[in-house]
C-alpha cells in the first residue's frame, strides 16, 4: 500500500529530527517517563478498508477508537480494544497496550494487531505482519509494537482482527466470589471486582446468558467504572495471587480499585501517592509490577523490577540506533 | 548432534557452539514443512526430545509449564480429565513438539476461533544465542518494556531455544456440534463459507477437501465421506447450548442454501473422532496415491479462496501434476498438495517450479507467503516477494539483535541481502 502524503510528511520529519514523540489523542499520554523535547508527529486519521468477509480493518492510525467502532458496527462486526475512552487514536491504544476489560475472554490486544505500518528512525516506511487473518511470514513485529509506548517507531496504519459483536451483550452483579465464578461459566466475557462488588460482563447468545445467570444469585447492573483519582497506576500481577493482592490493596487507605480476574490487571487510582507506593510495594512483593499511568509525576513509571533488560536495550537500539523515538518515556531502555 | 535433557544441558551446548563459532539449530520431532530446523554447513544440531515432562499444570490458572520436547497431543491427553485442552492443533499433533510449535507459532483446524500457538504462550524460557537464559513473558498479563516473548514465538530457532513453556490451557466446551457438509461445486461450498461468517459466526473450525482429496480419505480411512463430492465442509461449533444448537442449525440451512447434498451431523464423540481423523489423515492418505508430495502454506483472502484454488488446478495440469487441497477454508490458509513419485526424471524441477507458480497466485491475490507453517529455508527467497527492503531490513536488525554473533539458525527465514547496505542488498524501487 502507497504511503499516504502525511506519511510521508512524518517520514521526512523523522529522519531529521534528533527526538520524536508521536501523539495520539493524549489520552493517554502520561504513561511511562516523560518525555521532554522532542518534536510531535501525528499520524493521519480515517478508515483505509473495511473487509467484513474476512473479519479484517485497516485503519489510520490517527484514528478515533469510536470512529473505528462505528464503521466495523455497520457491518455487525467489532474489534475489542479498550474502549474506556472512545476519542483514543487506535495507534494510541497499541501503544500503550490497553486491552480493555474484554480480554478474558477476547484475549489480549496483541491478538489482535495483524499488520502495522510504520515509520522507522532513518524516516523509512516499512511494514510488519500481513493483511491475513493468519500469518506466520517473517518476524512478528506487529506484537513487537503493541504496548512499546511509542519507542520503536511512528506507527501510521494497522491492519485489525475483528469479530462478530454479541448477540446480547449484559454486564450482572453477583455475591457468588470472583475466584469460583471462572470455573462456574463457560466463557465470560469479564469478571471483575470494584469497590467489593464482583460483576461479570456475559456475550453471546441470550438463552445461554439467562442460563448461566439463572443458576446463581446473579442481577443486572451497569458496567462498572474505571478508579478515579489524581494518581493512577495500572498492576499487572499473576491472576492466581489476585486475591492476596486485592486483600494488601484494600487495606491501603482512600486506593480506589478494579481488578480483572483470569487476567491479573488492576486498575488504581488514588488521591495519596504514598497510596500508590504502597499499592506497588504489594504488587512487587506477589512478583507484579505497577507502570504508573498518571499523576504522581515524580514515582519512578515502571518500578523495581525490569525483566531481560539487556536484550530489550538491544532491540530498542537495533530499531533506533540514535535514541530519538519518546526519549524518557521508558529509562530502563535507554539507547543513549 | 545433541540430545540435552535440561536447560544447562542447552546452555552448555549453545555456548560451545558459540566458543568455537560453530552455527547451531534447535530440533524437536523434525516435522517441520518448510526446513527450518534442516542443518546447513556442519552447524550443532540441538534436539529437545529428551526434555519431554510435564512440569506443573494448574487447572484452576488453566496454564501449565512444559518441556520443550512434549508432544502436543501428550499435553492435550495430560489434562483432559482436568476438563481442559490445548488448542492449537496440527495435523501433526501425535508426533510435533510443542517446542517446534513454540518456533513455527504452528497453527491448526481449531485455531480458527482459538487462535495459533502464539495466543497461548504466556512464558517462554529461552536459552539466547550467547548462551544466557531468560524468561520472557510470565504469568502476570503484560512484562515491563517490550513483548519479546511474541517476538521469539515464530523465530524459527533464529533468536534462541525454547526450554521451557508456559502454555495456556482452555476449558474443553459443554457441547460440540460438528457437521460434514457435501458439495457438487468446490464455488458452492466456498461461497458456504462466505456466508457462514456474513451470518456472523464463527466457527470453532472451517475446513474444506476438495474432490481428490475427499476421495483418496475415503479409501483411507472409510469414514463414510461421499466419494462423488466436488468439496467437503467440516464445520464444528462448540460452547453452550444455545449457541451451539442456534448456529448449528444457521450453518445447516447456510450450506443447504448453497447447494448442499447432504449435510450430516456427527451423533456421537465416535462419528465426530472419525471425522476429524479423515481430516487429518489426509497427507498420509496420499500415499495410495503416489510416493511423495510437496505441501504448501499460503493464506489468501476468505474471497479469493476459489479463484486461487482453479489457478493451482491450472497450474499443476499445466506441470502435469496432481493436485489435492485440504485447508483451513475459515481463515483463507490453503494447504495445496502437489502428489507425485520422486523417481520420475525431472519431476523435481516441475514440482518446484508449479509450487513457485502458485506461491505467487497466493501473493497476487493479496496473500502472505506461509499461514502457519514459518519460512525456514523453503520460502527464504521469496521473501522479498512480499516484504519491501525496508521491512527485511527491520527484521534483521530485530533477529541480529537476539543474535549479534549470527550462529543462530542462519540462513534460515531472512534471504541474504536483508540488511540495508549487506553484498548483494535489494536496491530501493528495484522490482521484486
Amino acid at each position: 500500500m502507497t504511503p499516504t502524503t502525511a506519511v510521508a510528511e512524518i517520514a521526512a520529519a523523522v529522519a531529521t529530527a534528533t527526538a520524536v514523540v508521536p501523539i495520539g489523542a493524549g489520552t493517554h499520554a502520561e504513561i511511562g517517563g516523560r518525555v521532554l523535547e522532542a518534536t510531535e508527529v501525528r499520524a493521519p486519521s480515517g478508515i483505509v478498508d473495511v473487509q467484513p468477509f474476512d473479519m479484517t480493518v485497516s485503519v489510520r492510525a490517527g484514528t478515533p477508537y469510536a470512529e473505528l467502532d462505528a464503521a466495523l458496527a455497520e457491518h455487525g462486526q467489532e474489534c475489542p480494544l479498550d474502549a474506556s475512552d472512545a476519542s483514543a487514536t487506535v495507534g494510541g491504544i497499541i501503544a500503550t497496550g490497553l486491552s480493555g476489560l474484554r480480554r478474558l475472554g477476547h484475549g489480549p490486544l496483541r491478538d489482535h494487531v495483524l499488520e502495522v505500518e510504520f515509520v522507522t528512525a532513518e524516516g523509512k516506511v516499512a511494514r510488519g505482519g500481513g493483511p491475513t487473518v493468519k500469518n506466520v511470514t517473517g518476524y512478528d513485529v506487529p506484537r513487537l509494537f503493541v504496548g512499546s509506548l511509542g519507542t520503536l517507531g511512528v506507527i501510521t496504519r494497522v491492519t485489525l482482527r475483528t469479530r462478530p459483536r454479541p448477540a446480547a451483550s449484559e454486564w450482572f452483579e453477583t455475591a457468588t466470589a470472583a475466584s469460583v465464578l471462572r470455573g462456574a461459566l463457560f466463557a465470560p466475557t469479564a469478571i471483575v471486582r470494584a469497590r467489593g462488588v464482583t460483576a461479570v460482563l456475559l456475550e453471546g447468545n441470550a438463552a445461554d446468558l439467562r442460563a448461566e445467570t439463572d443458576t446463581a444469585s446473579f442481577a443486572p447492573s451497569a458496567a462498572p467504572t474505571h478508579p478515579v483519582g489524581v494518581h493512577r497506576a495500572r498492576i499487572a500481577i499473576d491472576p492466581a495471587q489476585l486475591d492476596g493482592l486485592l486483600t494488601a490493596l484494600d487495606a491501603i487507605d482512600g486506593l480506589d480499585s478494579l481488578a480483572e480476574y483470569g487476567v491479573g490487571t488492576v486498575h488504581v487510582a488514588t488521591e495519596t501517592v504514598s497510596g500508590l507506593v504502597a499499592a506497588r510495594g504489594a504488587a512487587e512483593g506477589l512478583g507484579g509490577w505497577m507502570l504508573r499511568t498518571g499523576g504522581a509525576t515524580d514515582l519512578d513509571p515502571f518500578g523495581g523490577t525490569f525483566p531481560a533488560v539487556e536484550l530489550q536495550r538491544r532491540v530498542r537500539h537495533a530499531l533506533d540506533p540514535t535514541g530519538k523515538f519518546s526519549p524518557g518515556r521508558v529509562p530502563a531502555t535507554e539507547t543513549r | 548432534m545433541c540430545f540435552p535433557s535440561t536447560t544447562a544441558d542447552v546452555a552448555f551446548a549453545v555456548t560451545t557452539a558459540n566458543r568455537f563459532a560453530i552455527p547451531f539449530v534447535a530440533r524437536g520431532s523434525g516435522t517441520g514443512l518448510a526446513g527450518g530446523a534442516t542443518p546447513l554447513d556442519g552447524a550443532l544440531v540441538i534436539v529437545t526430545t529428551r526434555m519431554n515432562q510435564i512440569l506443573e499444570i494448574d487447572a484452576d490458572a488453566r496454564r501449565a509449564w512444559v518441556e520443550p520436547g512434549v508432544l502436543n497431543l501428550d499435553l492435550t491427553r495430560a489434562v483432559s480429565h482436568l476438563g481442559l485442552h490445548y488448542a492449537p492443533d496440527p495435523s501433526s499433533q501425535q508426533a510435533c513438539t510443542i517446542g517446534g510449535n513454540v518456533g513455527t507459532n504452528a497453527g491448526g483446524p481449531h485455531c480458527l476461533a482459538a487462535g495459533v500457538t502464539s495466543a497461548h504462550v504466556l512464558a517462554v524460557e529461552v536459552v539466547l544465542p550467547d548462551g544466557t537464559v531468560e524468561i520472557l513473558g510470565g504469568l502476570a498479563p503484560d512484562a515491563p518494556g517490550l513483548d519479546l516473548r511474541g517476538t521469539f514465538v515464530g523465530s524459527e530457532g533464529t533468536m534462541g531455544i525454547a526450554t521451557r513453556v508456559c502454555v495456556r490451557l482452555m476449558p474443553d466446551p459443554p457441547e460440540i456440534r460438528t457437521m460434514l457438509a457435501d458439495f457438487t461445486a468446490i464455488e458452492d461450498a466456498a461461497a458456504a463459507v462466505s456466508a457462514i461468517i456474513a451470518a456472523g459466526i464463527v466457527p470453532a473450525a472451517l475446513e474444506m477437501m476438495d474432490a481428490q482429496a475427499t476421495a483418496a480419505v475415503e479409501d483411507f480411512v472409510h469414514a463414510g465421506l461421499p466419494r462423488d463430492a466436488d468439496a467437503v465442509l467440516l464445520v464444528e461449533v462448540g460452547g453452550l447450548h444455545g449457541g451451539v444448537t442456534h448456529d448449528a442449525s444457521a450453518i445447516d440451512a447456510i450450506c443447504r442454501d448453497h447447494g448442499a447434498r447432504t449435510v450430516r451431523i456427527a451423533a456421537d464423540a465416535t462419528e465426530r473422532a472419525l471425522l476429524w481423523k479423515a481430516r487429518k489423515s489426509a497427507f498420509g492418505a496420499v500415499a495410495r496415491i503416489a510416493p511423495d508430495y510437496y505441501l504448501h502454506d499460503a493464506v489468501v483472502p476468505r474471497t479469493k479462496l476459489v479463484q486461487v484454488i482453479r489457478q493451482v488446478y491450472e497450474i499443476s495440469a499445466r506441470y502435469e501434476l496432481i493436485a489435492m487441497n485440504v485447508f483451513h477454508a475459515g481463515d483463507g490458509n490453503l494447504h495445496p498438495l502437489l502428489v507425485f513419485d520422486g523417481r520420475t526424471p525431472g519431476i523435481w524441477e516441475r514440482v518446484h517450479a508449479a509450487g513457485d507458480e502458485i506461491l505467487r497466485a497466493c501473493i497476487d491475490a493479496g496473500g502472505v507467503l506461509s499461514g502457519e507453517h514459518g519460512i525456514g529455508l523453503e520460502k527464504r527467497d521469496a521473501m522479498p516477494l512480499f516484504f519491501s527492503a525496508d521491512d527485511l531490513d527491520v527484521q534483521a536488525r530485530l533477529r541480529d539483535a537476539f543474535d549479534p554473533d549470527g550462529l543462530a539458525n542462519p540462513d534460515k527465514i531472512l534471504p541474504r541481502g536483508s540488511r540495508c547496505g549487506e553484498l548483494g542488498a535489494i536496491p530501493d524501487g528495484a522490482w521484486v
